[in-house]
C-alpha cells in the first residue's frame, strides 16, 4: 500500500477547508443575533423564526419542490430510457445526433438553455409558468440521469436479460423484472440528481417561469442581489443541512450494504 | 451389447432432435458460422469443442434464438426455428456467468420460468422442490445468488433452466468458473443429471477433457467449420484431421510421402537419412502422395535396447523429461534433430527412474500405432 | 416496433425541446429588434423556401456585435477569466484527487462523499457564501487585518480576483471527480515497476501518474472551462460592474434592454466558441465510454 506523503496530507487537507469552511462560515452567521452579518452579536435563531414566517418564500418553496418532484421523476423515465437506447440499441439513424443531445446539454451554458427554451415557449403560444418550467428542467436533467444510469448500464450483464429471455420472458418483462430491479440503485441516484438540479437552478428558471410561479432560487437570487442577509443565511443553513443528512445517510446505507454483501460472501466461500 | 448401447447417429432411422441445414452465419463481413449441417439426437449428450472464436457459441446462441440465422435452416423436433423468439424456444439455457438474478432468493431463481409458464402454484411449488433435490441445494433456497459459492451458484443455474423441463439444454462452458477439483466431481454430476432427466444436453466448451468425459459425441470446431464429429474415442483414436489430432491431445506428427507396399500398408518417407516408417490404413493414398502420420505419445515405447519384433524403431537421445506424476513424457531427439514424445506410466518410483538427460533410447511403435491422414 | 418508440420517445423530446429551440436562437438572431411583443421582427419565414432564406439573411445583429467594443471585450475576458480559472482549479483540484488516490481504501469513500456534497448543494448558495467572506467588511479583511498583514481593508468582492474564487470554489469538485476517477483505476504496481526502473519518486510521477491520468485532466478541464465560458451567477454576485462576461451580458441585453435579437446574437457566437471544445469534450467522453466496454 502506498502511503500519503505529507505533501498529500497537505493538500487534502487544504483542499477540503476550502470546500467546506465557507459553508461553515455561513451556517454558524445564521445564528448571529445582529442583522449585520459580518459582526457576531451573540447566538440566536430568531432568523430562523422570521423565516418561517416569510410568506413569499415559503411561496417559492412550495412552487420549486413541485417542479422539482414532477420535472426530476419525468427526468427519470426519459432519461432512463434514453441511456437504455445509448447502451443497447446499437446503431439507428440518427444516433449520433441523439448522444450529441445527450451529452451536449451537461456542458451547455445555462444562459443558452435558457433563453432558447424561452424562445421556443413563447414561438408555440405557450404560458410560462410552472409548466414551462418543468418541461425545460425535465430537459436539461433527464441527460443528467441519462448519464449516471448508462454508466451503470455498461457494467451490467447482459447475459441476465437474456436468462430472462430464455426463461420466458417477452422483453418488456426481462426489463421490468430483471433489469430494472438491479439497476434501480442508479436509477434512484439519477432521480436525487434530477431533483436537486431542479432545486438549484436559477438561470433556466428565470428564463422559462412566468410571474405566477417564483422559484426559490430566484426569490433568494433577488434577495442576495441587494447584500448578504441573515435570513438568507438561515434559509442556507436549512438548505445545506437537508442535504447532507440526505447524502451522509444515502452513502451510510450504501455502504452498510456493501459490507453486507461482501461479509457474506466471504461467509458462502469458507462455508464450502 | 449393440442392444444397449446408445448410438443413434449410427441409426438411419433415428430423427434428429436438432438439425443445422446449411446453416451459416455472419456478422457484417465476418463469417462466424460457414455453411454447417448437423444432427443431434434426443437424450444426447453433445459437446461442441473448439478453441475461442471457432463458432462453438454462435452455433449455440442461434439454437437458444439470441442469434438469427443467416442463411440455411435449424429445426428442433422437425420444425423451423429461425423465426421463434427466445422466449417461446422449448430450449433453456446455462449461462457461462450463471446470469442468477442478483435480487432473488435461490428458490425465486429457479421458480423464475415456471412463473413465466403460468404453472398452478402448487405443480410450481412441488417442481421447485423437486430440482432443489436434484441439484443438493435444499438449504439453499432462501439465499441470494451472492450468499452461496460458485459451485451452488453453478448448482443454481442449472436447476433454473432444467426446471421448465426443456427439450433441450444449452450449457455454456457450464463449469469455466470451477477450479479444478470442483470441476471435475461436478462433471460426473452433470452427467448424472442428464440421465436422470434425461434432457438432450448440448455443451460448448474450450476444454478437451471435459468434452471426452461428458459427452457423448464431440464436434470439433475450428473457425466456422466443423472438423470431425464422433464419440470421444473415435475422435481421440482415429482423428480424421492434422488439426483434430493435434487439437485434441498430444501428438507426434511426421510429414512425408506414402508409398503403398501391400492392402491397406504404407511406407512413409519423411527424413532422407532415416528409414521409412511403417503404417496402416485405410485411407487410398497414391504414391508419392504428401502425407502426415500421428502418433500419441503413449504409443511410443521406449527402450534401452533396439527391440527386436519392432516395425517403426528409431534411436535418439533424451533431451528433457516432464514429469507429470502418474505420467512421464520423454523428449527424445533424433540424429536429424526432430524431437518425439513418448509417454510412460510411473509405476514405479521416482528414484529408479530407468532414463535420464542424456541417455540413448530407442523408441519404437507398431504398424497400427499411428493415423495416416492426407494432407 | 418497441424498438422504435423506444428510441423515439427520448429522441424526439430533445428533438423539439432542445434542438428546435437552438434553430429558434439562430432565426431570431437574424431578425430586427422592434418595440413591440415578442420584441422583434422576424426577417424570414420559414415558408418562403432555402432561396428566400438566404437572400433575406440579415447579419445585422452580427456586424453589431463586432462594431460594439463591449460584445468582444465580453468574449475575450470571458475566455481569459474561463481560461485562467480552469488552470487554477486544475492545480489545486489535481492534488486533492492524487492525495484522495493514494489516500488508505477505507477512507476513499468517505472522502469521495466529501468532495460529492458541495455539488449536491445549491449553487447559489455557495456562490453567495463568498460575498460574506470577501466583502469590504466581511471575514476575511477582518482576519488580515486583525493578524497585522494589512492596515487598509482589500477590496475582494466585485472585482474578478472574487470571480476567480468564486469560479474555482464551485467548479473544484467537477475537476477533482474525473481525474481521481483515472488515478483510482491505475494499478498501484506501475509506480512501483517505475522506480524498479530507475525513476526518483517525482520523475515517475511525471512519466507515469499524469500521462494516465490524462484523460481525467482532459474531462475535468472541459467540464470546468465549458460552463465557466457562459457563467451567470458568479460574475452578477462577486464581480463588479468592471467585471465583462458574457453570459451577464447576454442576461442584461435580454431582460434589461429586451432586444432579443442582439441576445440570440450572443448566444449563437458563444455557442460557436464552445462548439470545438464541447466536440472534444464529447469525443473524449465516448472514447472513455468505449474503453470501458
Amino acid at each position: 500500500m502506498m502511503r500519503l506523503s505529507w505533501f498529500n496530507v497537505v493538500s487534502l487537507t487544504f483542499g477540503f477547508v476550502f470546500l467546506y469552511l465557507p459553508m461553515i462560515i455561513l451556517v454558524i452567521y445564521s445564528f448571529n443575533k445582529s442583522k449585520l452579518v459580518t459582526v457576531w452579536a451573540g447566538f440566536s435563531t430568531k432568523w430562523y423564526g422570521e423565516l418561517l414566517q416569510n410568506e413569499a418564500f415559503l411561496n417559492a418553496a412550495w412552487v420549486t419542490l413541485k417542479v422539482a418532484v414532477i420535472s426530476s421523476t419525468f427526468a427519470t423515465i426519459l432519461g432512463t430510457m434514453a441511456a437504455y437506447v445509448l447502451v443497447r440499441s446499437g446503431r439507428f439513424f440518427g444516433r449520433t445526433l441523439f448522444s450529441g443531445m445527450i451529452y451536449a446539454p451537461l456542458v451547455m451554458p445555462e444562459v443558452i438553455t435558457g433563453l432558447s427554451l424561452l424562445l421556443l415557449f413563447i414561438g408555440i403560444g405557450m404560458d410560462r409558468g410552472v409548466m414551462t418550467v418543468v418541461l425545460a428542467h425535465t430537459t436539461f436533467s433527464m441527460c443528467y440521469v441519462s448519464v449516471v444510469v448508462s454508466s451503470r448500464l455498461f457494467t451490467f450483464d447482459q447475459s441476465l436479460e437474456e436468462a430472462a429471455l430464455d426463461l420466458g420472458c417477452s422483453p418488456a418483462q426481462a426489463f421490468r423484472l430483471v433489469t430494472l430491479p438491479i439497476i434501480a440503485p442508479a436509477v434512484i441516484s439519477g432521480w436525487l440528481l434530477a431533483f436537486t438540479l431542479s432545486l438549484d437552478d436559477l438561470v433556466i428558471a428565470t428564463f422559462t417561469t412566468g410571474p405566477s410561479a417564483t422559484t426559490l432560487p430566484i426569490k433568494i437570487y433577488s434577495a442576495v442581489r441587494l447584500g448578504v442577509s441573515p435570513e438568507i443565511n438561515a434559509l442556507s443553513t436549512l438548505m445545506i443541512a437537508v442535504v447532507t443528512v440526505g447524502v451522509i445517510l444515502a452513502s451510510l446505507a450504501s455502504k452498510r450494504n456493501v459490507a453486507k454483501m461482501r461479509q457474506e460472501e466471504i461467509a458462502a466461500v469458507r462455508a464450502e | 451389447m449393440a442392444a444397449t448401447e446408445f448410438a443413434p447417429w449410427e441409426d438411419p432411422q433415428a430423427k434428429p432432435l436438432i438439425c443445422f441445414r446449411n446453416v451459416t452465419k455472419r456478422f457484417g463481413e465476418f463469417t462466424a458460422i460457414d455453411n454447417v449441417s448437423l444432427d443431434i439426437y434426443a437424450q444426447e449428450f453433445f459437446a461442441l469443442l473448439g478453441p475461442s472464436g471457432c463458432g462453438k457459441t454462435t452455433m449455440m446462441r442461434m439454437l437458444a434464438g439470441f442469434e438469427n440465422v443467416t442463411e440455411g435452416i435449424i429445426e428442433l423436433d422437425g420444425a423451423d426455428v429461425g423465426d421463434v423468439p427466445p422466449n417461446k424456444r422449448a430450449v433453456n439455457m446455462m449461462f457461462q456467468s450463471y446470469a442468477l438474478f442478483p435480487h432473488l432468493t435461490v428458490w425465486e431463481n429457479i421458480a423464475f420460468g415456471l412463473r413465466r409458464a403460468k404453472i398452478p402454484a402448487d405443480d410450481l411449488t412441488n417442481r421447485v422442490e423437486e430440482m432443489l433435490k436434484l441439484t443438493r441445494l435444499e438449504r439453499f433456497a432462501s439465499r441470494k445468488p451472492h450468499q452461496i459459492s460458485g459451485g451452488q451458484r453453478q448448482r443454481v443455474a442449472l436447476a433454473r433452466s432444467l426446471a421448465k423441463a426443456p427439450k433441450l439444454l444449452l450449457l455454456d462452458e457450464p463449469l469455466g468458473a470451477l477450479d479444478k477439483k470442483l470441476r471435475q466431481e461436478t462433471q460426473f454430476e452433470l452427467m448424472d443429471i442428464q440421465e436422470k432427466t434425461g434432457t438432450t444436453f448440448v455443451i460448448v466448451t474450450h476444454d478437451q477433457e471435459e468434452a471426452m468425459t461428458v459427452a457423448s459425441r464431440v464436434a470439433v470446431m475450428d473457425e466456422g467449420n466443423l472438423m470431425q464429429v464422433a464419440t470421444p474415442d473415435r475422435i481421440y483414436e482415429t482423428p480424421n484431421s492434422v488439426y483434430v489430432a493435434d487439437f485434441i491431445g498430444d501428438v507426434n506428427l511426421f510429414k512425408g510421402t506414402a508409398k503403398p507396399v501391400g492392402e491397406d500398408q504404407y511406407q512413409i518417407n519423411w527424413v532422407e537419412s532415416l528409414p521409412p516408417l511403417n503404417a496402416t490404413s485405410s485411407l487410398p493414398l497414391n504414391d508419392g502422395q504428401s502425407c502426415h502420420l500421428a502418433i500419441r505419445p503413449e504409443k511410443v515405447a521406449i527402450n534401452a535396447e533396439k527391440p527386436d519384433d519392432a516395425v517403426n524403431a528409431v534411436q535418439g537421445k533424451v533431451v528433457d523429461i516432464a514429469y507429470l506424476g502418474n505420467l512421464s513424457t520423454y523428449y527424445v531427439e533424433l540424429p536429424d534433430g526432430t524431437v518425439i514424445k513418448a509417454q510412460t506410466a510411473n509405476t514405479r518410483r521416482i528414484s529408479r527412474r530407468s532414463f535420464t538427460w542424456e541417455d540413448p533410447v530407442w523408441l519404437s511403435w507398431t504398424a497400427t500405432a499411428g493415423v495416416l491422414l492426407d494432407s | 416496433m418497441r424498438r422504435f418508440f423506444l428510441i423515439a420517445v427520448p429522441f424526439v423530446w430533445l428533438l423539439v425541446l432542445f434542438l428546435v429551440p437552438f434553430l429558434i436562437v439562430l432565426k431570431i438572431s437574424l431578425s430586427d429588434a422592434a418595440l413591440a411583443r415578442p420584441p422583434y421582427t422576424p426577417h424570414f419565414e420559414w415558408a418562403e423556401g432555402i432561396w428566400a432564406f438566404f437572400s433575406q439573411l440579415d447579419f445585422e445583429n452580427f456586424v453589431f456585435l463586432t462594431s460594439d467594443s463591449l460584445y468582444w471585450k465580453a468574449y475575450l475576458s470571458s475566455l481569459q477569466i474561463a481560461v485562467i480559472s480552469t488552470f487554477l482549479t486544475l492545480l489545486i483540484g489535481y492534488p486533492i484527487a492524487y492525495g484522495m488516490a493514494r489516500a488508505p481504501e477505507e477512507w476513499r469513500p468517505t472522502l469521495m462523499m466529501l468532495v460529492i456534497l458541495p455539488f449536491w448543494t445549491s449553487f447559489l448558495i455557495r456562490v453567495y457564501a463568498w460575498m460574506g467572506i470577501l466583502s469590504k467588511e466581511g471575514l476575511l479583511n477582518q482576519f488580515l487585518l486583525w493578524s497585522g498583514i494589512i492596515n487598509e481593508p482589500l477590496v475582494i468582492l466585485n472585482t474578478n480576483t472574487a470571480v476567480y474564487i468564486g469560479i474555482v470554489y464551485t467548479y473544484l469538485p467537477f475537476m477533482i471527480l474525473p481525474i481521481y476517477a483515472a488515478l483510482d483505476r491505475m494499478d498501484g504496481s506501475l509506480i512501483e515497476a517505475a522506480e524498479d526502473l530507475g525513476c526518483s519518486r517525482l520523475t515517475a510521477f511525471w512519466l507515469v501518474t499524469v500521462p494516465l491520468s490524462r484523460n481525467g485532466i482532459i474531462a475535468g478541464c472541459f467540464l470546468v472551462f465549458i460552463p465557466a465560458m457562459g457563467e451567470f451567477v458568479i460574475p452578477s454576485l462577486l464581480g463588479g460592474s468592471r467585471t465583462l462576461m458574457i453570459g451577464k451580458v447576454l442576461w442584461e441585453e435580454f431582460f434589461s434592454n429586451r432586444d432579443w435579437p442582439v441576445a440570440s446574437a450572443v448566444a449563437v457566437v458563444l455557442l460557436l466558441i464552445l462548439i470545438v471544445p464541447i466536440m472534444l469534450f464529447q469525443r473524449n467522453q465516448q472514447k472513455q465510454a468505449e474503453a470501458e466496454q
